[in-house]
């Protein structure tokens, strides 16, 4: 049995399927697939039609005349997959972005909202208090881990929604619109909009600005000392700290640059048409779980989110199409996000089952 | 105002009885070695199988026994993933609380195709022991609760005295303690790091039903709010000492019962959302003062 099964492997064909499987991306593309699979069962069970429901995610997230908007949640769900990324680099996790993502739309507000301010300093000062707030809010969470022994992920849970209350009560009654059945800021003046390109209404500078977020993490990760101890650290913490690494300071750089990008894209979403900050809007489409989501798929590689973002734009988009034309509820995506997330946890089984049949045994 | 009267510590009760049942269920894992971060999935699993139990055969308690099956069978996934598989709990945890709040969004439009919230007008809660109502002192605090009150503080105490006293209990501070040497003494390690994972998750059935049919009688979306959340916090406030989880709790207790009298007099709810989250942080931070010298004095030692 074991000759025969010795002799089938190193058949040329057979190694050409052994390296396929080895592949890095049979992991996240088997995961999908899972997901996908559940994701059907469950609507058939449901009595609903699997096939008509995808096709009516497909469709609706790219239809070309909504392209436009598809595009935008893209940068969006880019942008929150980065601030996931950067302390998944170093094996901790942000969830916190919620947190993060109001206090930058709320300090981009607060710029904007001022009058007077000429075009071409309004957006990028925003963009900077954002930065600076958020920032300033996720590094809170490295002392908390390092002096105080509260686990970042902890941290993160319990004090975002400190945040998002405190926006949501100056939203509501101090800085909001007097008089609105929403609980909303005034539209910003002309000059404090992200500028927009050509004639678009939804994706604007704001995209090209994630871009390059996430052009700069792939630079600091691959090329720079700094993206090597993090990915020392994370694959080791105590190798990390014996190397010489100071592991605090890295870990409040990472939650400062994590929480920095996730005030960015609060600032972008919030400058971004209908150019108000509305209470709760920042946070009903789930960019934050979207983006921890695209950033496990691609394992925290930066080249890898703007793709793994792909799929997960597309179920946030296709979602709502989906609850329209095809009457499945669009809760739908957080149930395939979650299953994708666990069958990606469970790939360490598959890992060590495989490399326990090709080892010494 | 008046704080200090029975009705406030019946209030505080109530808001802690679910984070209770939630904090033992997180503090048994952390005892087996599992950091457990699935409870707030889990409970809202709980509260939505209560809710839709109870629907379906109109008594509460079908309910509350839908909702400690059916999460414990929820919390498999992390039991065969965490405790046989050696896979991340905290990847694991994360999706299955997605998953979790998107399945009860999913079933509850395709159920009963409602989004938001679910309250028919059929929906039973579970009965309050109006019985005690002349009892003196226990009357005020214990007649207008559930059954699962009580039930959560003599849970916790007994399994408390279960884990200091007994064989068994020994065997799973061991196993949490140092699983290889636990394993050498011909311990099951992964057994005992799978069912009690799979307790944990009917604790947080428990947990989901006393807040869906007990603190209120409705299903809403996304109802545990976090409470989850506060129970791993308290789970590492007593560090490993589950007789200290009322305390915790009932101080999260207090916070969310403190802001509901707020609201009364006029407080915006906003920020007494955010106070049990507040008070949270800063016990952590307050009890945990100490902790870096004593770690230098042990890695010197």
């Amino acid at each position: 049995m074991s000759d025969s099964r010795a002799s089938w492997r190193a058949h040329p064909a057979a190694r050409l399927v052994d390296a396929a499987a080895r592949h890095p991306a049979v992991v996240p593309l088997a995961a999908v697939a899972v997901a996908v699979l559940i994701g059907g069962v469950i609507i058939a069970a449901a009595g609903l039609d699997p096939v008509t429901a995808y096709a009516a995610v497909l469709a609706g997230a790219l239809d070309p005349d909504t392209l436009d908007y598809t595009f935008s949640v893209w940068g969006f769900i880019c942008g929150m997959a980065l601030v996931a990324a950067i302390p998944l680099r170093m094996g901790e996790f942000n969830l916190g972005g919620n947190g993060q993502l109001v206090l930058g739309g709320l300090a981009a507000a607060l710029v904007a909202g001022q009058s007077g301010l000429p075009p071409l300093v309004a957006v990028p000062v925003a963009l900077l208090a954002a930065a600076v707030l958020a920032g300033g809010f996720g590094a809170l969470s490295a002392p908390l881990s390092t002096r105080f022994g509260i686990p970042i992920i902890i941290s993160t849970l319990l004090l975002s929604p400190i945040a998002v209350a405190v926006v949501s009560y100056l939203v509501r009654f101090r800085i909001g619109e007097a008089g609105a059945a929403v609980a909303q800021t005034e539209r910003f003046p002309e000059g404090a909009r992200m500028w927009a390109i050509g004639d678009l209404s939804y994706t604007n500078v704001g995209l090209l600005v994630v871009i390059g977020l996430m052009v700069a993490f792939w630079l600091v990760d691959s090329r720079t000392a700094v993206g090597f101890e993090l990915r020392v650290v994370g694959a080791n913490r105590r190798f990390g700290a014996y190397g010489g690494v100071r592991v605090g300071r890295l870990a409040f750089g990472a939650m400062a640059a994590s929480g920095a990008v996730a005030g960015v894209v609060g600032a972008i979403i919030t400058l971004s048409s209908p150019y108000r900050l509305i209470d709760g809007a920042l946070l009903s489409p789930g960019y934050t779980f979207a983006g921890l989501a695209a950033a496990l798929l691609a394992g925290g590689r930066p080249a890898l989110i703007p793709v793994t973002a792909i799929l997960f734009t597309v179920l946030q988009v296709g979602g709502a199409a989906m609850e329209r034309s095809a009457d499945v509820p669009r809760q739908l995506s957080d149930v395939l996000q979650g299953v994708v997330i666990v069958v990606l946890a469970l790939r360490t089984v598959i890992d060590s089952r495989r490399s326990g049949e090709s080892g010494a045994r | 105002m008046h704080v200090f009267e029975l009705s406030f510590v019946a209030a505080v009760l109530l808001a802690a009885t679910p984070v209770l049942f939630a904090s033992l269920a997180g503090a048994i894992s952390a005892q087996v070695g599992v950091f457990n971060i699935a409870l707030e999935g889990q409970m809202l699993w709980g509260a939505f199988a209560a809710v839709a139990a109870s629907y379906y055969t109109g008594n509460p308690w079908a309910g509350v026994l839908a909702a400690v099956v059916s999460t414990a069978v929820f919390a498999l996934v992390l039991a065969v993933g965490a405790a046989r598989w050696k896979a991340d709990p905290i990847v694991i945890a994360i999706g299955s609380n997605l998953f979790a709040l998107g399945i009860t969004g999913f079933l509850m439009g395709v159920l009963f195709d409602v989004s938001g919230s679910f309250s028919p007008r059929g929906l039973v809660g579970l009965p309050k022991m109006q019985w005690l109502h002349d009892v003196p002192v226990l009357g005020a605090v214990f007649g207008g609760q559930t059954a699962l009150v009580p039930l959560a503080l003599v849970l916790i105490v007994v399994v408390g005295l279960w884990l200091l006293f007994t064989p068994h209990g020994l065997r799973l501070r061991g196993v949490g303690e140092h699983p290889e040497a636990a394993a050498s003494l011909g311990i099951n390690v992964p057994g005992y790091q799978f069912w009690v994972t799979i307790a944990a998750g009917a604790l947080c059935g428990f947990a989901g039903a006393q807040l869906s049919l007990g603190n209120v009688t409705v299903f809403t979306e996304n109802m545990t709010a976090g409470r989850g959340w506060i129970a791993v916090a308290a789970v590492m406030l007593v560090a490993g000492r589950p007789l200290w989880l009322p305390l915790a709790c009932l101080g999260f207790g207090a916070a969310e019962a403190l802001g509901f009298r707020l609201q009364g007099v006029g407080a915006p709810q906003q920020l007494t959302d955010a106070a049990p989250y507040l008070i949270t942080i800063l016990v952590l931070v307050l009890t945990r003062i100490r902790i870096p010298r004593r770690t230098k004095a042990s890695l010197t030692a």
